[in-house]
């Protein structure tokens, strides 16, 4: 199988299509633009629908008349689209349409900049529109990985009737690595009884609606949304573990940032310094078992984001105490070195030392 | 010998209104469902409910139905015909809903030519939220929040939304209506029906304003509240076809 040379948001457009979703509804915003660009030439050579919308504000809500028509949709933004977006991801999480939400992270906040950033990831994990609920977040960490990452994507959002984003950054976004597409194949979709398309012959009415006035019937449904995000937490958690035996100083990072831990554990194992790294795929659900487990013979935890730090929150909370959780980020578009990393690695086995 | 000369439409369910006594909702929700019922295409129908009084609609059609967030019933009557382009699809909203919060929804999809239908219910006031100015409050208007009366200075001037739509290329039907009385009734049923027949021919965006009464929080009777409508709405919103689609032609 020969390999092509991609661009991160080609891919995951490409991804997109042979994941079997012939529906995207974006507006433009940097460091994306390359996805909607692709799709607006590949999405009709597929017989598929590519539609500009007038603001991000519409673009979701198209993707919740998609979704809700039953086929297969995705839309794709930038962190303060993505902000315009979290109306409409609320309204999705309480009707319980599946849709692929595509995040290219820049710095912020406000309007920020356009340079690479992981500093939505609060509104990615947390729910980030108004009222309790989760979505899916999976964070790629090359071409490669995105690829094969978007049907995972949106297999589970149809299995699950949830949202599920995919969280990159500028730097996944606008990078150009070879890639193994494969061969383009028919994709097995599960069946969509609740899809309101026209009665069509059905008796029983088809509703779409996130609307629930009495108290208990909205607590219901709360119920019922949580007892579903605890069966996605018990099953589709996932992570990559790098030099993780053994290890007594352990990296968490995902997306770009573990690209630059990894190389920096390299270096730190070269020196003679046990480290190691666990890379979450998953962001919800988060893997904490890996990282409880790690931190019972682990002397220091290290987080490196490009933020000012908001995963580590969850990382503490995995750690529970068993060892201290140290953090390391840049933020406003600024992108850790290895050696910036492998400094702080360095004054944590140093310190341990002493 | 009885010969049957009215009947409820199967398009409408059995759950009664919630709607208030004199609202003219219940006779627009009746007029659509019996056009969809006479033109044979309830099977293949979705219809979109808005946020504000209407926003139980999807309780009354016998449809497939959507609710939709505040204004964004266009964006998602997209999101369903772009997917279903063989069902016919119809919004369903008030004047706060697409006049105000969801002005960029509505003229986008008549700036596409989306091909649905959209019933526009103008009664100048928000109902639901408990009478607030609406952008279509006639000034001197008293509403909750303009309790002196709609003042141009403060409050701006009201908006002509079928005039407006009509300006665009992609609307290729555009009327108000009113049903102030049968006669009207029967007017706007004959517009609605208009409207969906632009759909079904595949001609594009298509737009049907109803101006409706709101004797709850215009203080009136219902009566009242229906000659209020003739006398004062009528003036500034003026009745006709703005637009069709002999003229698209």
């Amino acid at each position: 199988m020969s390999k092509v040379l991609m661009k991160g948001n080609e891919a995951i457009g490409e991804g997109a299509i042979r994941a079997g979703c012939r529906h995207f509804f974006g507006y433009p915003i940097t460091p994306q633009s390359e996805l909607p660009h692709y799709l607006a030439k590949r999405m009709p050579e597929v017989g598929g629908v590519f539609l500009q919308a007038e603001s991000e504000v519409s673009s979701i809500n198209m993707v919740y008349g998609a979704a809700g028509s039953g086929v297969r949709v995705m839309t794709s933004s930038s962190s303060p689209g993505l902000s315009l977006m979290q109306e409409g991801i609320s309204y999705m999480a309480g009707a319980e349409l599946p849709c692929v939400i595509v995040n290219v992270m820049r710095g912020g906040p406000g309007l920020g900049n356009i340079a690479p950033s992981q500093s939505d990831y609060f509104q990615a994990t947390k729910g980030g529109g108004h009222g309790d609920y989760k979505l899916i977040t999976l964070a790629p960490a090359s071409v490669q990985e995105i690829i094969d990452m978007m049907a995972k994507a949106f297999d589970l959002a149809d299995q699950y009737r949830t949202q599920v984003m995919v969280l990159g950054d500028g730097v996944l976004g606008q990078m150009m690595e070879p890639v193994e597409l494969g061969e383009m194949k028919e994709v097995e979709q599960l069946p969509k009884p609740w899809a309101a398309t026209g009665l069509r012959g059905r008796s029983e009415r088809n509703i779409i609606n996130s609307l629930y006035i009495v108290p208990e019937v909205c607590e219901e449904l709360n119920q019922k949304l949580f007892a579903k995000y605890a069966e996605i937490a018990a099953k589709e958690k996932l992570w990559e573990e790098y030099q993780l035996a053994e290890a007594e100083i352990v990296l968490v990072a995902y997306g770009t940032a573990a690209r630059i831990c990894k190389a920096a554990v390299e270096k730190a194992r070269a020196n003679g310094i046990k480290a190691g790294l666990i890379r979450p795929i998953t962001l919800w659900p988060f893997p904490t078992e890996v990282m409880a487990q790690a931190a019972i013979t682990a002397k220091e935890f290290l987080t490196v984001e490009m933020s000012m730090g908001q995963m580590v929150e969850d990382v503490r909370l995995a750690v529970n105490g068993a060892c201290p959780v140290h953090f390391y980020g840049r933020t406003g578009g600024m992108v850790p070195t290895v050696t910036d990393v492998l400094t702080e690695i360095e004054k944590l086995a140093g310190g341990d030392q002493q | 010998m009885i010969k049957e000369v009215f009947k409820k439409t199967s398009v409408l369910t059995d759950k009664p209104f919630h709607y208030c006594p004199g609202c003219t909702h219940g006779i627009i929700h009746r007029l659509v469902a019996e056009v969809i019922d006479e033109l044979g295409i309830a099977d293949n129908t979705v219809g979109v409910a808005p946020v504000g009084c209407a926003v139980f609609a999807y309780d009354y059609f016998n449809l497939d139905m959507f609710e939709a967030a505040h204004g964004r019933a266009p964006a998602v009557a997209t999101g369903i015909k772009r997917s279903l382009p063989d069902r016919i699809v119809f919004t369903y909203q008030g004047d706060g809903d697409l006049a105000s919060i969801g002005t960029a929804e509505i003229v986008h999809a008549a700036a596409r030519s989306e091909k649905f239908t959209t019933i526009f219910v103008n009664n100048a006031v928000y109902g639901m939220t408990g009478g607030q100015m609406a952008p279509t409050t006639l000034l001197g208007q008293k509403t909750t929040t303009t309790p002196q009366g709609r003042n141009q200075e403060l409050n701006g001037f009201p908006i002509r939304m079928s005039e407006l739509l009509a300006t665009m290329d992609g609307a290729v039907y555009v009327a108000r209506v009113s049903v102030h009385n049968a006669i009207h009734v029967n007017k706007a049923k004959k517009a609605i029906k208009e409207a969906f027949m632009a759909q079904i021919n595949g001609l594009g965006f298509a737009i049907v304003e109803v101006l409706s009464s709101c004797p709850t929080n215009w203080g009136l009777s219902p009566n009242e509240a229906l000659k209020w409508l003739e006398e004062n709405m009528i003036p500034y919103y003026p009745l006709g076809v703005f637009k069709s689609p002999a003229e698209v032609d």
